[in-house]
């Protein structure tokens, strides 16, 4: 394990200062559904950060808005002290040049891994470090091994995603998102898509990067007992709202919402 | 009429100069319409308004109209305009033009088939709209549409014989030339069909290989 600390080191460099995140008054309406009712919600530069609550409350939407793969439709997002979407006084919200150059400081991690099917492990994680970073193909090769060899997966790099388990297709899936060196890094249900016995990898690489880096991270999550042990913060949302949020032990040990108390309950945590 | 193995041997060879231009035909079209059609597709796909309707508009016309009938337009009519073009790239033009509206719908349901995640990973890694389709999204969508692109390759070689009637020398109207000089249609038209034969049979036992490889996208 103390193998990695160079890259480990090499991440924490390059990241320079993680940034914050902030929804102001934000909501996100699909048709009769309101998934985000004038939510406004921060998360400190570094900062960790597990949002629980059932599904279909808004969480995942929470972090789609982050990677600008929905739009909100009112309210404002900043990423650090950039603006990712302005969508106040009424107007339609517009992907600006800002959006789009402040989405570089994002990275996400999804439920389903989304890698590219008909490349390797390895052009997986190259692929936007060479065409939208510009980095050359010597650097972005010799930082995509590191990563790879982070993960666990030295013995992979050229293997296709449907030679590789579910377990490794996430593991390569984080090492292509952290190839783009984000100050905040966004995990959507990552566990949620694998088998049981592959769950574990996966967390085991999420804590290492917690515990060792200072990029804020944002996680959605069923995994009640992996956010407990990672999480400065945990929020529960139900319905669009933050119900109540605050120090794991708290949350877990000794929720004050009833809304909080019984979700926990059904998810026996 | 019985057949008459002399003559048989007598015309093959200008069957076989037919038959040379027949696949040239063939396979120059095929070149235009899967670059037309991939084009077209990608473009309908951009959804820019006027471009979409007048591209929805190509793809029905043409899939609406007989190819004999664009081919003696191309041939006969254009040429009252001012656009005179020689017989065999006129039949090249009319046959690739005709198959990139098919392609279009086939390069489409590729496209389509495509899971959205695949769009958002591409926009999450900030991934540029050029390279997402030419690195991620067209390798992916052409696997599947590998066969029934197989399939429109035969039916066009089979078409081609249709330009026959705009003055082409190809395998058919080679062989209609020889009858017409020397009043035997058995021998030249039995050989236009074997040698039709000769290729798209194993061909399209290729193309029902490759659906199982690749699977059937239609």
């Amino acid at each position: 394990m103390a193998a990695h600390t160079d890259i480990l080191n090499t991440i924490n460099e390059d990241l320079d200062q993680p940034d914050s995140v902030e929804f102001s008054n934000v909501n996100k309406r699909w048709g009769d559904n309101h998934v985000l009712r004038d939510l406004n919600f921060t998360v400190a530069p570094g900062e960790k950060v597990s949002i629980i609550g059932p599904s279909g409350s808004g969480k995942t939407t929470i972090l789609r808005i982050l990677m600008t793969l929905e739009t909100p439709d009112s309210g404002v997002v900043h990423v650090g002290d950039r603006i990712l979407w302005d969508a106040t006084g009424g107007k339609k919200v517009k992907e600006t040049k800002e959006t789009l150059a402040t989405r570089k400081r994002l990275g996400m991690v999804f439920q389903h891994f989304n890698l590219f099917p008909h490349l390797t492990a390895i052009e997986n994680v190259v692929e936007a470090p060479i065409h939208v970073l510009g980095m050359t193909k010597t650097d972005a090769l010799e930082r995509g091994e590191e990563l790879l060899d982070l993960v666990g997966l030295n013995e992979h790099m050229k293997h296709l995603p449907s030679q590789l388990s579910g377990g490794q297709q996430q593991r390569v899936a984080i090492a292509r998102a952290l190839a783009m060196r984000p100050k905040v890094m966004l995990f959507d249900e990552p566990t949620s898509a694998l088998d049981p016995e592959l769950i574990g990898e996966v967390l085991g690489v999420i804590r290492r990067l917690a515990k060792t880096s200072s990029m804020t991270m944002l996680m959605v999550t069923h995994e009640m007992r992996f956010a407990r042990e990672i999480s400065d913060r945990v929020v529960m949302f139900d319905q669009g709202q933050v119900v109540e949020q605050g120090d794991p032990e708290k949350i877990f040990g000794n929720p004050t919402e009833p809304r909080t108390q019984k979700f926990l309950e059904v998810v026996g945590a | 009429m019985t057949w008459d193995w002399d003559f048989t041997v007598e015309i093959l060879p200008d069957l076989l100069r037919g038959f040379r231009l027949t696949l040239l035909i063939t396979f120059s079209a095929f070149g235009i319409s899967l670059l037309l059609g991939l084009v077209v597709a990608i473009f309908r796909f951009l959804k820019i308004p006027v471009v979409v309707q007048f591209l929805n508009f190509y793809v029905s016309f043409i899939r609406g109209t007989p190819l004999l009938v664009q081919a003696y337009f191309a041939f006969f009519v254009l040429p009252y305009y001012g656009v005179v073009i020689d017989a065999v790239p006129t039949a090249i033009l009319v046959l690739g033009v005709n198959y990139s509206a098919y392609m279009a719908e086939v390069f489409r349901s590729g496209i389509e088939q495509l899971p959205k995640g695949q769009w958002e990973a591409a926009r999450a890694l900030s991934i540029g709209t050029r390279r997402t389709w030419t690195r991620i999204v067209i390798p992916q969508a052409v696997f599947p549409i590998i066969p029934v692109i197989g399939n429109y390759l035969i039916q066009m070689f089979k078409d081609s014989a249709i330009l026959s009637a705009i003055t082409v020398l190809e395998l058919l109207g080679t062989s209609l030339q020889i009858g017409s000089r020397t009043f035997r249609y058995l021998e030249p038209i039995t050989l236009t069909g074997l040698l039709f034969l000769a290729v798209s049979f194993p061909s399209s036992l290729l193309v029902r290989r490759l659906e199982k490889k690749y699977g059937s996208a239609h």
